[in-house]
């Protein structure tokens, strides 16, 4: 399906570059460095054509390439047990991970970014981010499921969030809804760190038989290669290669902004014919276009196939007949996917494209002569080994070290300073305080948010925010499933970057176990600021030995992830914000626990499992004093895995009828959270754990401890709860009961709070800035 | 190649949120001089060649069948424009 | 070229077949609700049709719903590309027709029927602008159509509201004839979550076998998967035109 080139450019070939070795190229315009450029020039053993400077200025830009952390990367796949790759069937290195679920199932999944197009562009920034994400997740051979979004805005008060929080939420809400994906969950957190470089990080899940499994490559000599679904325009050209390679900063004069626009309903067409595609076999490999466009896709299928591809690049379906063959391959317009098909298939694959109305044009073949050969008019414009474009990147050892002003940092403990002084210690005091917490705007309910998402598509959500993890059916006739929870604690990180890497991993890994689902695989979306930064490296690095340590004694492997550098203005990163997503399985989703107690629950036994240490470093509590300093709350993974242990199995055996784990803001929130659920009150005493565990009244309310859950535990089950958790060693205390009819949460001796006052303080502040 | 101009606007009498949000957002913006906004669509159809009076009919009716939604919108104009 | 719906690993609940009953679902580019509305057909006990848009074979089905979704992108207008597609005139046909087809049009399904002006009137954007998603308290106004006969008359039912442009809107003549004619067959309750012109959520024609309301019916029929975990009001919609098809009526 050829077309008419309307418009004739002197072609840089092959032949043309070799005999003109003077020629000066824009190599740094295009984000390469020096030493970059003259590599590829050995590499190729003369200069590169402009195509293939295109080609690989993108594929090498930090974004593609991971050339500054993939040193540090190799972790996550080294530090693995034969027991954690039980049930891995593709790990890192594909387009998402795929686990095993068992009876034939697996499931895959991945977490990525799209930061700063949204910043630029919120709706088509977090719109086209969800896009990204779900392609990767089709390109796997799986029907998505459902998607997630963990959100850092700046302060909710700045005039600037207003823009980009409507557009965001705008965004991802207009394309996922478009495509039929239920939103599950996710987290809302505004800081002022992120005023200039927002967060939108995507999650999407997608389930497949094992043998429906679909690799990125391209194999059988001989075999077509196809792109198919939206038509090349100007999107995002040098998107990949400027954006995540350069800060924002106003002195310098900023780069034309390559904005990727969206339209779900060719993605959703593209869902339903891929899916036609894999159920008839019709299709080798496959891969999305994401970041660098055509370049990724053919130098990735070639790479990890035979060794070689011939493609003639006027073939493609153009939208803009203006566009240069270098920016043909760097385009990043949304909505296509490359595939490759034996010749017996084509008819059919046609007869696919034909039905969902779907446009297609076959671009070349799968050779053995391990070179990507790209043509114009059949003369070749680029000549390539494939791998030196797409695996074999510069890889840099970035120099990193601990910054002089971390220990500081860490001895600046809360207590210690002068916010942390006249702390609220009557009940009227610690009432107030809670009230404050829970309005706060990382604490506040989000539904304004949530409402603008449909949870309920597919029919197969059998949890959603705001509890504690997003669960999902897969099997409809056994209730086989999925449970999934992001987590993220930028201040933490900030305080230490290793604690607070390892305690993004617990959080999520707690949220999962307390829906009652056993935690299984992992995918981390790593934000930080610029690895050209010695004291941003040394968090990067931290955090990601923090994380590798972590999943090897959780036993949970790392299958995909992503990693987004540079979100920094001029040369204020953001708090190192690794963003950890844990999925677990469910063997009936039916057990699901949800996070809050019903009028049925009425005269349960409250207990608190974990015992309360001084931890306020860090905290949402010392945030609302405007705090920051000390040392995050101390890490504990085997009490994370006891604990976890403890909440799937009372989950399963009906023990427990609502659980709800502590995270930020520690006992006050959780307690307003599992009573604001369902609207039903409560009537507890903190003098157990306070004698228990020498603390006061404050700091058992809003200490930030870890491996600590609150569940409601019905009389009759309470003996057997107390039997299973003290055979395990698992210190508890019963707090109080479940009181229906009181309307409201009482902690006695301190305060009574009404749920009326509870809701109106927990809801109001969505409402108030953004309507 | 001339194209013909085809514009619809919702009815008079159906109230337009989006209008309504934009005319909020002017004055916000320094723009105080405009009561009311009101948001339609315009469409543009490509003719290759000479715009008879034949294609005008039909791109009169394809307004009334297609582009327009006569329970809630207006055809308002309906013009020729040459390039 | 098969018209089956791609389904992977449909493990749907084997219908009981007990009636016999046939129900079509159809499916346009864009549609996101016809699998769910697929399995609300075979949880009532009827089997499930999949019906192509581009198809003109009704395939002897004896009763119709339009799901939801955003077919064609919304692409100009909700519903306004869809409403001709082949499959559309062929069930306008069987609606008009002596059989009187019942057909149920949910959400964007409503936005085709009106487009098509087999119901009347129109919807535009929520009066808020946003999408919004909300478990919707509704009100059963008449339950003398082919799909609201197993409700009670004033019932109150929680169904699952989830749009971008529920707003429904026409003019007044047209309202009053609605409401003289007892045409309004659901009405929300409490806060109106759109703007909807007397608060309608949802009408039928003179005849009664087609029925449009922009809540999602189909949502709400399984504990633990509907409104709160455990609403399944909606199941009511697909076992009432079942008893509508063997005759049984209020």
């Amino acid at each position: 399906m050829s077309q008419e080139v309307t418009k004739e450019f002197n072609i840089d070939t092959v032949e043309n570059a070799a005999g003109t070795p003077d020629v000066e190229l824009p190599w740094a315009e295009l984000g390469l460095k020096d030493n970059e450029f003259a590599e590829i020039v050995k590499i190729l053993g003369r200069r590169p054509t402009a195509a293939e400077l295109a080609m690989y200025s993108v594929m090498w830009s930090e974004h593609c390439s991971y050339k500054s952390t993939k040193n540090h990367l190799r972790q996550f796949g080294q530090k693995v047990t034969d027991e954690m790759k039980k049930d891995l069937m593709v790990g890192i290195g594909e387009n998402a991970g795929v686990t095993d679920l068992g009876d034939g199932w697996a499931v895959t999944f991945k977490i990525e970014s799209h930061n700063s197009p949204s910043y630029v562009e919120p709706y088509q920034g977090a719109a086209t981010g969800i896009g990204g994400i779900v392609r990767d997740i089709i390109s796997m051979g799986a029907r998505p499921i459902a998607v997630m979004d963990p959100l850092r805005f700046g302060a909710i008060d700045h005039e600037d969030s207003q823009r980009v929080v409507h557009g965001v939420v705008s965004g991802i809400g207009g394309y996922g809804n478009s495509l039929g994906l239920p939103n599950i969950g996710g987290e809302t957190v505004f800081d002022p760190i992120y005023q200039g470089n927002p967060l939108v990080n995507a999650l999407a899940v997608g389930a497949l038989r094992h043998e429906d499994l679909r690799l990125a490559n391209a194999s059988g000599v001989g075999n077509k290669v196809v792109l198919f679904g939206a038509r090349t325009g100007g999107d995002g050209i040098g998107g990949a290669s400027v954006l995540a390679s350069e800060s924002f900063d106003d002195t310098k004069p900023s780069k034309r902004p390559a904005v990727q626009v969206g339209d779900p309903f060719a993605e959703k067409v593209l869902i339903e014919c891929c899916l036609e595609l894999f159920k008839a076999s019709l299709v080798e490999g496959i891969q999305d276009l994401g970041a660098a466009g055509i370049s990724c896709a053919t130098s990735e299928l070639a790479s990890n196939g035979e060794g070689g591809m011939q493609v003639e690049l006027t073939d493609v379906l153009l939208r803009d007949s203006t566009l240069t063959p270098g920016e043909i391959l760097m385009s990043e317009s949304q909505e296509r996917m490359m595939a490759v098909v034996t010749p017996e298939n084509v008819e059919a694959f046609e007869a696919v494209m034909a039905k969902w109305n779907v446009e297609y044009s076959w671009l070349g073949e799968v050779t053995d002569t391990d070179r990507l050969i790209i043509t114009w008019k059949g003369e070749v414009i680029v000549d390539v080994d494939p791998k030196t474009v797409a695996h074999d990147g510069p890889v840099y050892d970035r120099p990193y070290a601990r910054p002089e002003w971390q220990d500081a940092l860490q001895a600046d403990t809360f207590k210690s300073s002068q916010a942390g002084k006249n702390l609220p210690a009557t009940g009227e005091e610690l009432k107030a305080a809670v009230l404050e917490l829970i309005a706060s705007p990382n604490m506040c309910d989000k539904s304004w948010i949530t409402n603008q998402y449909d949870r309920y598509v597919g029919g197969n959500t059998a949890l959603a925010s705001p509890d504690d993890s997003g669960v999902v059916r897969i099997d409809e006739s056994t209730g086989l499933g999925v449970a999934i929870a992001t987590d993220a604690n930028g201040r933490y990180t900030y305080l230490d970057p290793y604690a607070g890497a390892q305690l993004a991993l617990a959080e999520s890994y707690r949220n999962v176990a307390t829906s009652g689902a056993i935690p299984a695989a992992v995918s981390d979306c790593l934000n930080y600021g610029s690895p050209e930064d010695s004291d941003v490296m040394w968090q990067l690095a931290e955090g990601i030995r923090g994380l590798s340590d972590a999943c090897m004694e959780l036993g949970v492997p790392v299958t995909g992830g992503n990693v987004s550098l540079y979100n920094q203005t001029g040369d204020k990163a953001i708090h190192p914000t690794p963003v950890v997503a844990t999925l677990g399985k469910f063997d009936d989703v039916a057990r699901r626990t949800p996070s809050g107690w019903r009028e049925e629950a009425d005269g349960q036994a409250i207990y608190l499992i974990g015992s309360t240490k001084d931890e306020l470093d860090g905290s949402e509590f010392a945030n609302l004093r405007g705090h920051l300093g000390g040392l995050p709350p101390k890490v504990d993974l085997a009490a994370e895995k006891e604990l976890g242990a403890i909440l799937i199995n009372a989950s399963r055996d009906g023990m427990i009828d609502s659980a709800h784990d502590l995270s930020e803001g520690g006992l006050a929130a959780a307690l307003s959270e599992m009573v604001l659920r369902f609207g039903v009150g409560a009537r507890v005493a903190l003098d157990e754990i306070k004698d228990r565990d020498g603390i006061d009244s404050f700091t058992a309310l809003f200490s930030e401890t870890q491996a600590r859950a609150v569940v409601a535990v019905p009389r009759s089950e309470e003996v057997r709860f107390n039997d299973m958790t003290s055979a395990r060693g698992v210190t508890v205390a019963r707090l109080g009961i479940v009181d229906a009819q009181s309307g409201s949460l009482e902690v006695q001796g301190e305060f009574t709070v009404s749920v009326d006052e509870l809701r109106e303080a927990n809801e109001g502040t969505m409402k108030k800035y953004f309507g | 190649m001339p194209r013909i101009v085809v514009d619809v606007m919702l009815k008079p009498e159906i109230l337009d949120p989006q209008g309504k949000a934009i005319a909020g957002a002017l004055p916000r913006l320094g723009f105080t001089s405009f009561e009311a906004v009101r948001q339609g669509k315009r469409f543009e159809l490509s003719v290759d060649g000479e715009v008879t009076e034949e294609i005008l009919a039909q791109a009169r009716e394809a307004a009334e069948t297609l582009l327009s939604n006569p329970v809630i919108e207006d055809v308002v104009n309906v013009e020729v424009v040459e390039d | 070229m098969s018209t089956e719906l791609p389904l992977i690993g449909d493990y749907s609940t084997p219908s009981t077949e007990l009636s016999g009953a046939r129900i079509g679902v159809v499916t346009f580019p864009g549609t996101l609700d016809d699998r769910d509305a697929a399995r609300a057909v075979r949880a009532a006990g009827a089997e499930a049709v999949s019906l192509w848009h581009a198809d003109t074979d009704l395939q002897d089905v004896d009763a119709v719903v339009i799901p939801g979704g955003f077919s064609y992108g919304d692409y100009l207008r909700a519903g306004a590309i869809s409403r001709f597609a082949p499959m559309m005139a062929k069930i306008a046909d069987a609606a008009n027709s002596e059989a009187k087809l019942p057909v149920l049009g949910i959400c964007n399904g409503f936005q085709i029927l009106t487009e098509s002006h087999l119901l009347p009137g129109s919807m535009i954007k929520n009066d808020h602008l946003k999408f919004i998603c909300r478990d919707q308290l509704l009100r059963v106004e008449n339950n003398q159509t082919a799909w609201t006969n197993g409700f009670e008359a004033g019932q109150e039912i929680t169904i699952v509201l989830k749009n971008q442009d529920g707003q429904y809107v026409a003019d007044e003549k047209v309202l009053d004839e609605l409401e003289a004619e007892n045409r309004i067959a659901f009405s929300y309750v409490g806060w109106n979550p759109n703007g909807s012109r007397r608060s309608i959520a949802g009408i039928s024609n003179k005849a009664g076998n087609v029925v449009g309301l922009m809540p999602h019916p189909e949502h709400a029929i399984e504990v633990g998967f509907g409104p709160d975990a455990r609403g399944t009001d909606g199941l009511t919609f697909f076992t009432s035109v079942l008893t509508h098809l063997v005759g049984g009526k209020k």
